[in-house]
């Protein structure tokens, strides 16, 4: 998905890119949602509404935020580090090909956008159950286009990382490493849940931990078989890849349940399948089959240790979004460093004698959590300021749903009195 | 009159107002509860954490019976809802005072009588 530098003059329409990445962007919007369902079978059920807003809120407010500035600071002529304000409120940005290639520009700040909400809403995870709701919209705000949109720059909008050689198909760096980073940040300035090592904290929902987790994965093939920007043979390695790695991710994952805790836990296999997606995710368009089946194995060892370890560190990142997305970005993004073959679109990795790629991928993996732990907790800090960032101990024992929106998820009708308006 | 109360296992609710029904009870409501009766806890896990889940989803029931149905409704449940493990439940058997039947009037024996559908009011 790297942008190359202007191609100059208009490029003509193609008929079948155009059509699949009209049809990519409304899989990984369909992501979000999908998301939404995945976290919140994962809360309590008196938070249950509050965590599907914040993926669903972050859908409005992350898509304004794209369409006035993020979008152009991402992707409009700037330098290494930034776009200039030339796209802001998508000025300029019209139905012709151009250097992304023979789609509308509009289309594809419009795909760019799907990735930049989900990439707010993953966050999300870190948080719930105990942040304010409105301090989290001005954040997944202000962080969309202060953190997103300029990672998005340096690796796919011409910026330095990409010009340094970095790999990466669809957001491995950008999206995971970047969002995880922040909710490591966010998950210590916010601070723990009062209940979290005191009281058990499970699952209200695992029913719908599978079906988000079955909807991330539809969605993903738009995620990463969009990524080649055309209806290709790449688009169809990056597709066959989202199956085949989160496949080998499922079959590993099952085993180290199986063997570790005798159970094959659905909580579990749904996890395996989301960190194989995003293992695969930077390495998509540029390994090859049996490499990405073998990156999909690899990637589930460390998130799997680390999500049996979080639980026992005072680390309240509630639904592990370090250890799944973190743990399998960065994995994936340094594995794509020791896979990537030429012959498959990508460069020469480690394994076929270039293991300079593997230096460049570290640097692109440190340079973008660096840059999101600073900015995502000077973000946080100016928020705190002007107001607190979470409800006080009482409120949180009732539950988010209540409190913050007024409603809840699974109301009975017994004992509700109808209030007539005067 | 007496108010019998059981606990019984949830798995075990099928046969238990199956057996009532053969014993001609007919009256009662159940409700979900849930209790601990010394059985092993049953354990679960959820990524890193793992629970021991100190209370049992239970079933509790409550029938009124007239004195002549009190000793049938208690071997009907003790049969029916033996397995034989901890866990089982328990039977409460208890006074009333007094009992009256909602739609009638009707107080007490003939309250905790069953009618015949359609039987005149």
């Amino acid at each position: 998905m790297i942008l190359q530098a202007d191609a100059g003059g208009a490029v003509p329409i193609s008929a079948g890119d155009t059509a699949w990445l009209l049809v990519s962007t409304a899989l990984v919007l369909l992501m979000t949602p999908a998301l939404g369902f995945f976290y919140g079978g994962l809360v309590r059920s008196k938070n249950m509404l509050n965590t599907l807003m914040m993926s669903f809120a972050s859908l409005g407010v992350v898509t304004v935020a794209w369409a006035a500035i993020g979008f152009s600071l991402a992707f409009a002529p700037g330098n290494a580090w930034l776009g200039g304000a030339g796209h802001a409120f998508l000025v300029g940005v019209g139905v012709e090909g151009g250097a992304w290639g023979p789609t509308p520009h509009l289309l594809y700040a419009a795909y760019q956008g799907s990735f930049a909400i989900i990439t707010a809403a993953l966050i999300s995870g870190a948080v719930v159950e105990r942040m304010r709701f409105g301090p989290y919209l001005s954040f997944i705000f202000l962080w969309s286009i202060a953190v997103y949109a300029p990672v998005a720059r340096w690796v796919w909008g011409g910026g330095w990382l990409g010009t340094l050689g970095a790999l990466d198909f669809a957001g491995g760096t950008v999206v995971h490493i970047n969002a995880a980073v922040a909710a490591v940040v966010a998950a210590l300035v916010v601070g723990s849940r009062r209940d979290y090592g005191r009281a058990a904290l499970l699952p209200h929902n695992v029913s719908f931990v599978l079906l988000g987790t079955g909807l991330l994965w539809f969605g993903w093939f738009g995620f990463n078989g969009g990524s080649a920007l055309a209806a290709n043979g790449t688009a169809a390695l990056a597709f066959v890849n989202t199956l085949l790695a989160p496949a080998a991710t499922l079959v590993c994952w099952m085993l180290l349940d199986a063997f570790r805790e005798r159970n094959i836990t659905a909580v579990g296999a749904a996890t395996g399948i989301v960190v194989g997606l995003v293992g695969i995710t930077p390495a998509a368009g540029f390994v090859s089959p049996a490499s990405a089946m073998a990156l999909g194995a690899l990637v589930a060892f460390p998130s799997y240790f680390a999500i049996l370890h979080r639980p026992r560190t005072r680390l309240d990142d509630s639904l592990d979004v370090f250890a799944a997305h973190g743990l399998g970005g960065i994995t994936g993004a340094l594995l794509v460093g020791v896979f990537a073959e030429k012959a498959w679109g990508g460069k020469e990795g480690l394994l076929f004698g270039n293991p300079g790629q593997l230096w460049t991928q570290a640097v692109a993996v440190v340079a973008s959590a660096a840059y999101s732990a600073l900015a995502t907790w000077l973000l946080l800090k100016l928020i705190s300021l002007v107001t607190p960032l979470r409800r006080p101990d009482h409120e949180e024992a009732r539950g988010l749903d209540l409190v913050q929106h007024g409603e809840e998820a699974y109301t009975r009708g017994e004992g509700a009195v109808l209030v007539q308006p005067r | 009159m007496k108010l019998i109360i059981a606990i019984i296992r949830s798995e075990r609710l099928n046969e238990v107002l199956e057996a009532l029904y053969r014993a001609e009870v007919r009256g009662l409501t159940i409700s979900p509860v849930r209790g601990h009766g010394g059985e092993v806890e049953q354990v679960e896990t959820y990524r890193g954490t793992r629970v021991k889940v100190g209370l049992q989803d239970k079933m509790r029931l409550e029938i009124g019976v007239s004195e002549p149905f009190v000793e049938a409704t208690v071997n009907a449940i003790l049969e029916s809802a033996r397995t034989g493990e901890v866990g089982d439940g328990k039977v409460f058997v208890l006074p009333v005072e007094s009992v009256y039947r909602i739609r009638t009037g009707e107080r007490d024996e003939a309250a905790v009588t069953p009618q015949a559908p359609g039987a005149p009011v």
